[in-house]
């Protein structure tokens, strides 16, 4: 496997770092909103309409949105398995945040729950962040399309 | 209430997997976004609504996404911790037999460690 580039790796930390922060963000701004909505368990879509009515929901769906297209593009250059732990780092932003912005208490489990998700991180930062090649076969093409007869193809799918 | 919040955890927990695996699929099929200038990520978006993958990926995270909000709205937030905690175990099972990732010992440590540290959070 080729190393990764020194510039793909610090455009895969920038995203990294958009992911994170807007998931946070966009996290704690919806819990914000929907406490101020009170209880919905329903299937009418109705119920789930006037929760859009209070602006943090707003806030907190347009910033998650943010999220998602951030996640897309990088999940389209690295692992998932590698993209899963190193985002968990949001946990550890919130209980540092919790503990010296808000002052609130963190127990000594939390802590060691902190210490044990950082570790994680760092564990996961060490491995490569693609292992799957670019111009290789995707994947989940044979599960889907009962597998491909030849190689012509492979590339139609691409952007031009 | 509190049968409700439970089946609210397993849709969490299932579609988030589903959703975050499909997503992947699909964006290695769409090709990786080489930078991040207006264009580049507009193109990347556009090429959504032609991948079935994604499509079905980010139906899966609405799904999630809704079952969230219902609980979030009936609970507190750490009740949707065992979902969480639950699929980091599960996606990254799915990324090495699934999505043919190389998932060593070192992936393997993390997904374990961050699956536990999210557990430990909620005391």
């Amino acid at each position: 496997m080729k190393p990764e580039s020194s510039s793909h790796k610090r455009r895969n930390q920038w995203l990294i770092l958009v992911v994170i922060l807007s998931n946070v963000i966009g996290n704690v701004a919806l819990g914000h909103g929907m406490r101020q909505t009170g209880a919905i368990v329903s299937a009418s879509p109705l119920d789930y309409v006037k929760a859009f009515a209070q602006p943090w929901t707003v806030i907190g769906v347009a910033v998650l949105a943010g999220w998602m297209i951030s996640n897309l593009a990088l999940l389209s250059r690295a692992d998932l398995s590698f993209v899963l732990p190193i985002t968990a780092s949001g946990y550890v932003l919130i209980a540092l945040a919790a503990r010296f912005w808000l002052g609130e208490h963190i127990s000594s489990l939390r802590w060691v729950g902190i210490a044990a998700i950082a570790l994680g991180v760092i564990l996961a930062e060490e491995t490569p962040s693609r292992t799957t090649e670019a111009g290789r076969e995707p994947p989940m093409q044979d599960a889907t399309f009962g597998g491909k007869t030849d190689s012509t193809n492979v590339e139609t799918e691409r952007n031009p | 209430m509190t049968g409700m919040k439970w089946i609210l955890v397993g849709i969490i927990a299932l579609c988030n997997t589903a959703g975050d695996v499909l997503n992947t699929a699909g964006m290695k099929r769409q090709g990786e976004v080489e930078d991040f200038r207006p264009r580049s990520i507009g193109r990347m978006v556009l090429g959504i609504p032609r991948n079935p993958f994604v499509l079905l990926g980010i139906g899966s995270l609405t799904v999630s996404f809704f079952a969230l909000l219902s609980l979030l709205s009936i609970a507190n937030v750490s009740f949707a911790v065992p979902a969480t905690a639950i699929s980091y175990v599960l996606e990254t099972f799915l990324a090495k037999h699934v999505l043919g990732e190389d998932v060593g010992q070192r992936r393997w440590a993390a997904a374990a460690l961050v699956a536990c540290g999210v557990f430990l959070l909620q005391w």
